[in-house]
């Protein structure tokens, strides 16, 4: 038995797994740990390039737990630790050697509730291309409308950039996240819930936005919703109680699974 | 429910009325000792008011603000020496206090956390936010006066300063605790090194209730007497620029002026305590303002 046909009628045919993308992260017998508390166990699995990933699974499943230990962004909290190891290109990001903050100009986020920062559109966008490089105003600019436009959010913006990013509504502060992001052009880009918080019309956007995203950049996203999963990915990682139980192409994960407990979930039965 | 239980037969009958009634006696009694006790605090202050308004109004002339403070037994006279002494002095306290406040309150909420030693300087911000600001007089006092040898407008900044420390800290602290974590993460997510987001992201997102934190400071030590009294003093005079020796200021005018047996003086003193209360009350006000400005961002 596979997923409800509502489900099954959101799988993007036009965009099969590419099976023959490298590998960009490659999560080897990674372990997580809150204090005592043991979040992930042994999650092995390989992200490959410029394909959307969702991970999915019930709440407290870890899934936005192994997103966040990609850019490592669990260091914020001294009581959290990952063992194992993460491969980015071949380096491992879980080292106490790597550079945090270069780290993390190469893998960018997106969080669940948008975030924008009090500052104006267009410095909220350049903050991230300031960190690393010395750009001229007139360069600046440029880039700014770049990432702009890429983020789908340019027409509603161009002529308020000196406005504060915190008088946006909610779809475009959480466009405005994603410019942010993109700025940098990272290799990666990691999204914990994106359209949570938003309405059906600005998650349509986000997601149309995501799907253009992945002529460029490898990206993650963690979503609870099945249906986005299946409309906006690739490849889908189910995880329950802190274990990675199945990860395939996003056909065979809804169309065809292999485990029990994933068919359990897709089909509504627990989670 | 068992029909031998006396008990089970309630919630209808006359026992159940009787129980409503009593509660309805008791709601009455509290909302009528609640009413008075709220009548009761507000007439006192709004006496207290009045008085001030009634009596300080008088003495609010043009001479208030231009002429210094009268001699003994001399007629008139105003108490623009102790305006500028008090404008001083409570400046340059501000001054002090604010970045000491801001770092210690930002220790607290961004690198401290819950580590001992934030611990220990919460609790002792605590102790010293609620110490009688007398002590604090004479802490400075034997600080600096005795060594001094004088009593200065320095000592008197520096008295305010310590009494301005606790609440910067603590309004700094809650405002920075105010800012959702996913900003800081977020901020982080793009690469920015953590003081970077403090100063770039957080500071400017609590800032105005960082700023409404150093105008209630400025407003609690802009009325302080005691911590005055043994370092600035007083005096009737003009002072020299340098803020040594007695600087005149309104609080310490207040209370030598109200205890004298001068009429003038004592006009003096209800206008000062009059612009004081008004100057307090403005700077509340201008608070208020700060944080619905930011809510409506």
């Amino acid at each position: 038995m596979s997923a409800s046909p509502a489900i099954r009628s959101q799988i993007d045919g036009r965009n099969p797994a590419d099976l023959s993308a490298p590998v960009r992260i490659a999560v080897k017998d990674l372990n997580f740990y809150y204090g005592s508390f043991h979040g992930l166990k042994n999650i092995n699995l390989d992200f490959r390039d410029r394909q959307v990933t969702a991970l999915i699974g019930p709440s407290g499943c870890g899934k936005s737990t192994l997103l966040r230990t990609f850019n490592r962004i669990y260091s914020l909290y001294p009581e959290q630790r990952a063992e194992g190891q993460i491969l980015l290109d071949g380096q491992n990001v879980l080292d106490s050697k790597v550079d945090l903050n270069e780290l993390r100009s190469r893998i960018g986020m997106v969080f669940q509730k948008p975030t924008p920062f009090p500052m104006s559109i267009y410095d909220n966008v350049a903050f991230g291309l300031r960190l690393y490089e010395r750009l001229p105003k007139a360069e600046l600019d440029v880039r700014v409308e770049e990432s702009l436009r890429k983020a789908a959010l340019w027409d509603e913006v161009k002529d308020k950039l000196k406005q504060s990013g915190m008088g946006l509504s909610g779809g475009q502060q959480q466009r405005l996240c994603i410019a942010r992001t993109v700025a940098q052009r990272p290799e990666v880009i990691l999204f914990d819930e994106p359209t949570s918080a938003l309405d059906p019309i600005s998650t349509g956007r986000i997601e149309e936005l995501i799907e253009q995203l992945r002529s460029e950049f490898t990206i993650v996203i963690v979503t609870h919703n099945m249906q986005q999963a299946a409309r906006i990915s690739q490849f889908t990682a189910f995880m329950y109680l802190g274990e990675l139980i199945e990860f395939d192409a996003t056909t065979k994960i809804f169309m065809n699974p292999a485990k029990r407990q994933t068919q359990d979930y897709i089909t509504g039965r627990f989670g | 429910m068992d029909a031998t239980n006396p008990l089970a037969t309630t919630g209808r009958g006359p026992s159940a009325s009787r129980v409503r009634s009593g509660r309805r006696i008791a709601d009455r009694i509290l909302i009528l000792a609640s009413t008075a006790a709220t009548m009761l605090g507000i007439v006192v202050l709004g006496s207290i008011l009045l008085m001030l308004i009634v009596e300080g109004v008088k003495g609010f002339t043009p001479e208030l603000f231009t002429a210094p403070t009268p001699g003994p037994g001399s007629e008139g006279g105003g108490i623009a020496n102790a305006i500028l002494g008090s404008l001083i002095m409570t400046f340059i306290g501000i001054v002090i206090a604010t970045p000491i406040g801001l770092m210690a309150g930002t220790f607290l909420a961004e690198y401290g956390k819950t580590s001992k030693i934030a611990d220990v300087i919460r609790f002792l911000n605590d102790v010293l936010l609620s110490a009688p600001s007398i002590l604090i007089g004479l802490f400075v006092y034997t600080l600096m006066v005795r060594p001094m040898g004088t009593y200065s407008g320095w000592a008197g900044a520096v008295a305010l300063a310590i009494i301005a420390v606790p609440v910067i800290v603590r309004t700094t602290e809650d405002m920075l605790r105010l800012v959702p974590s996913p900003m800081r993460e977020a901020a982080a997510a793009l690469g920015a090194p953590r003081s970077l987001v403090i100063r770039a992201i957080t500071w400017r997102a609590a800032s105005a209730g960082i700023v409404t934190g150093i105008i209630l400071a400025l407003a609690r030590i802009a009325g302080e007497t005691a911590p005055l009294l043994f370092t600035a003093l007083n005096n009737n005079s003009w002072f020299n620029a340098n803020l040594l020796g007695g600087v005149p200021n309104l609080p310490v005018m207040i209370y030598q002026f109200a205890l004298s047996p001068y009429p003038n003086w004592q006009s003096l003193a209800w206008a000062g305590a009059l612009l004081i209360t008004v100057t307090i009350l403005a700077l509340s006000v201008l608070a208020r303002f700060v944080i619905k400005e930011q809510r409506q961002r």
